[in-house]
């Protein structure tokens, strides 16, 4: 792994967001820097069209839930791929569950418009500036997000599956 | 002169130069044999039921190779793989549109039960919606059972009545699922 | 706590754009979900003038099947049936893809001999996902003849994968730390017939469709993208480069000892539905060879890693040995120690990257699991792709692109 360009990538973020820069760490193979919820599109628009930095492909974005870690419930994570170099990082965000919102970045990515509906389908959670934000994997009736944890997998109005038969 | 056996003969009077049976009989041979498939494949049974139409397998022996894209026209009801909630209204409809006699084959572990799609966005089975005549199991079934679910449809297209579809008892398993 | 459905709110582009079109004279029409010229589940409504496609609202969503929240209810080896079903044309790569996944989080190292196998197999796979696509574009341009021939070596390949683990499609091959059992001779001979019939065919597949004068005026220019578009939609694999572009995850982040083989990376031009062709089926050309090398250099040796507390213990042993019989009852139901951190791994599947992002907490099964499916991020830019063209191309372009409806809805 090239260091070298992993500290010129601190050092900007450094510079362009201060505080809201959280610092970085090595996670397995990747490098992963942690970003103040604010200054999200931000930061992503300077790696992105920085020339040095040039991390011109989103590889994918996704959110997890930590339901005991409060005040930070959902973390979001977006991976950027700089394909000259052959350099790939991850950007991580923490949000509180009261404000779960986010600038979106369809702006600087069209392909992040899908993976951002498919975020707010499962987790609800809220892209600011999303042209269609609606939910594109389940159904339009749908009343809540399948993936937080508190929701079972299973269809909450089954009622074939005793539990007796399944020792639970 | 080759002498022609016919591999299946309905039961009937037979003599020199004729051969008698009943009406439900011969209009089930000829269904039988010539049953159009609607394939309504949504994920990896149809797949295999590529293969199933492929030269492989053939499924043109056995009369079913026309397939019906439209419901209007089609027999068989062939649903294929994953059925999702937000699928069934469509795949209803599509019932409801195809024209008596019509038959469904469920192929596959989902369409049939769900299979191992446990999930809050997968119907567990699409005979919570409709009337299905075979189940094929498997994930996903192979070539040969997918023929084998054909050939059991023949079966019954062959010793169906022709009058079993006005009859009351069907009526009231429609009405079951909300058909009409 | 569950949000009220309010159905004011949930009007799509098209539904707020339908008046000004109506005004325009457009036609509107619903190209599916169930349309028998777009092989799965795609649902796009089309504003027609006359022919000429000028917007298009796709749907997606219509088998969902949860795959996220299925993974975060089972145990690490019984996530292995669940990816065969994410892209099914191409099964074994997505297992191997998963098993990698969890090696690198649990940092085993695969002997050599397990990752040539695997190699193998994923070719054979790759082979068998461009030989959909590519007889799926032949039938669609109305070369049926195609599809009816060259299917035949996607049964070869079944075959062998059914000498390797007794299913067809939905294979499930491999363990975490290698793979379940050695070739057979069966599977060695069957292999060593593909090696020589496959050629034969893919040549005669070729002189049937490739120069075929309807089949080029049909595709070439036929749903074109430029390189910056498909970088900007998330482009990977076979489309990215038929736009130009030579980003391979093999060549670019080397797994299972793919920096071994020597092997080239065929790009496009113009990105249009011949070029996409093209490219698979030189792309299937550099798989072949990459098998053969594999064979000829097939390494002696294990065929998994020593990490008991994840690989299934011989059957054998199992029966003698207290230790065995310890870690196969802690495998089979899912007891496994497997460390906190999360990991990303990607391969170089059918359609393009996937990629897996996994979380764990320690527990017995995956805290959150992602997938990177290159068919979800891609298939949002077939809107574009078909804006302007005739409503046959756009079929066509649906074909090339190659979206599988498994990995599109997850």
């Amino acid at each position: 792994m090239e260091l070298a360009i992993h500290n010129i990538i601190g050092e900007k973020l450094q510079t362009l967001l201060g505080d809201q820069y959280e610092g970085k760490h090595l996670e397995y193979d990747f490098m992963v820097y942690h970003i103040h919820k604010s200054k999200i599109a931000e930061a992503l628009e300077l790696l992105k069209t920085d020339a040095d930095l040039n991390f011109h492909f989103l590889t994918t974005l996704c959110a997890s839930h930590f339901p005991e870690n409060k005040g930070a419930e959902f973390v979001m994570m977006y991976q950027l791929h700089n394909m000259y170099q052959n350099v790939r990082i991850r950007i991580k965000t923490q949000l509180p569950e009261n404000e779960l919102s986010l600038p979106s970045i369809t702006q600087l990515w069209p392909s992040a418009n899908w993976m951002e509906r498919q975020e707010y389908d499962f987790f609800g959670i809220n892209f600011e500036g999303h042209p269609d934000l609606r939910r594109i994997l389940n159904m339009d009736e749908m009343n809540y997000f399948p993936l937080r944890k508190e929701y079972r997998m299973e269809d909450a109005g089954r009622d074939d599956k005793d539990d007796k038969f399944f020792g639970r | 002169m080759v002498d022609i056996k016919p591999e299946y003969k309905p039961e009937g009077l037979e003599g020199a130069g004729y051969f008698a049976t009943t009406l439900s009989k011969a209009v089930g041979l000829a269904r039988a044999n010539s049953l159009w498939p609607l394939p309504f494949a949504t994920s990896c049974c149809g797949i295999e039921f590529m293969a199933t139409m492929a030269s492989h397998y053939d499924l043109a022996r056995f009369g079913s190779e026309r397939l019906s894209f439209s419901p209007r026209q089609a027999d068989l009801l062939m649903v294929m793989g994953t059925i999702s909630k937000k699928l069934g209204p469509v795949l209803r409809q599509v019932y409801e549109q195809m024209a008596e006699p019509k038959w469904v084959l469920s192929m596959g572990a989902c369409a049939s039960t769900g299979g191992i799609f446990d999930t809050y966005s997968v119907l567990q089975g699409i005979d919570r919606i409709m009337p299905v005549d075979v189940y094929i199991p498997g994930c996903p079934p192979r070539p040969e059972q997918v023929l084998e679910g054909i050939l059991k449809i023949q079966e019954l297209a062959k010793n169906e009545d022709i009058r079993r579809r006005h009859s009351p008892e069907y009526k009231a398993m429609l009405a079951n699922y909300g058909l009409e | 706590m569950p949000i009220p459905f309010d159905a004011s709110n949930l009007l799509s582009p098209a539904q707020i754009r339908q008046a000004e079109w109506d005004a325009l004279g457009y036609n509107t029409i619903n190209l599916g979900p169930t349309h028998p010229a777009t092989h799965g589940i795609f649902q796009n409504i089309l504003q027609m003038d006359g022919e000429i496609i000028r917007h298009a609202e796709p749907t997606i969503g219509y088998i969902h099947r949860a795959f996220e929240k299925l993974a975060e209810h089972r145990p690490y080896n019984q996530i292995a049936p669940i990816t065969d079903r994410l892209n099914y044309c191409s099964s074994p790569i997505n297992n191997m893809g998963w098993h990698m996944t969890v090696e690198k989080l649990i940092g085993c190292q695969v002997p050599k001999r397990a990752d040539y196998m695997r190699v193998i197999i994923m070719e054979l796979s790759r082979i068998a996902d461009h030989i959909i696509c590519t007889t799926i574009i032949g039938q669609d341009t109305g070369a049926t003849t195609g599809f009816l021939y060259f299917f035949q070596m996607r049964e070869k390949i079944y075959e062998i994968f059914e000498g390797l683990c007794g299913a067809r499609l939905t294979t499930n091959i491999g363990r975490i730390g290698g793979m379940e059992r050695e070739f057979t001779q069966d599977v060695w001979k069957k292999l060593e017939t593909f090696m020589t019939e496959f050629p034969v065919a893919l040549a005669e597949f070729r002189d049937l469709v490739e120069r075929n004068r309807i089949f080029m005026d049909r595709t070439i220019n036929c749903g074109p993208i430029s390189a910056d578009r498909a970088l900007a939609y998330g482009f990977t694999g076979p489309n990215l480069r038929a736009a130009g572009i030579d980003y391979d995850v093999r060549v670019a982040q080397p797994y299972s000892s793919y920096e071994d083989f020597d092997f080239a990376i065929p790009v496009g031009a113009n990105g249009d539905t011949y070029d996409r062709f093209m490219v698979r089926i030189e792309e299937m050309v550099e798989s072949f060879s990459i098998i053969q090398q594999a064979m000829s250099k097939m390494p002696e040796g294990p065929i998994h890693a020593d990490v008991p507390a994840f690989y299934l213990p011989e059957k054998q042993e199992v029966y003698s040995k207290m230790e065995a019989l310890i870690y196969h009852f802690k495998i089979v139901m899912g007891e496994m120690d497997v460390p906190k951190g999360e990991v990303y791994h990607a391969v170089e599947g059918g359609n393009g990257e996937l990629g897996f992002y996994l979380i764990s907490d320690g527990g017995r099964t995956p805290y959150r699991l992602h997938f990177r499916r290159p068919c979800f991020i891609f298939y949002q830019a077939y809107p574009e792709m078909i804006t302007g063209t005739m409503l046959s191309d756009a079929i066509l372009t649906l074909s090339s692109l190659n979206v599988i409806a498994g990995e599109l809805d997850a």
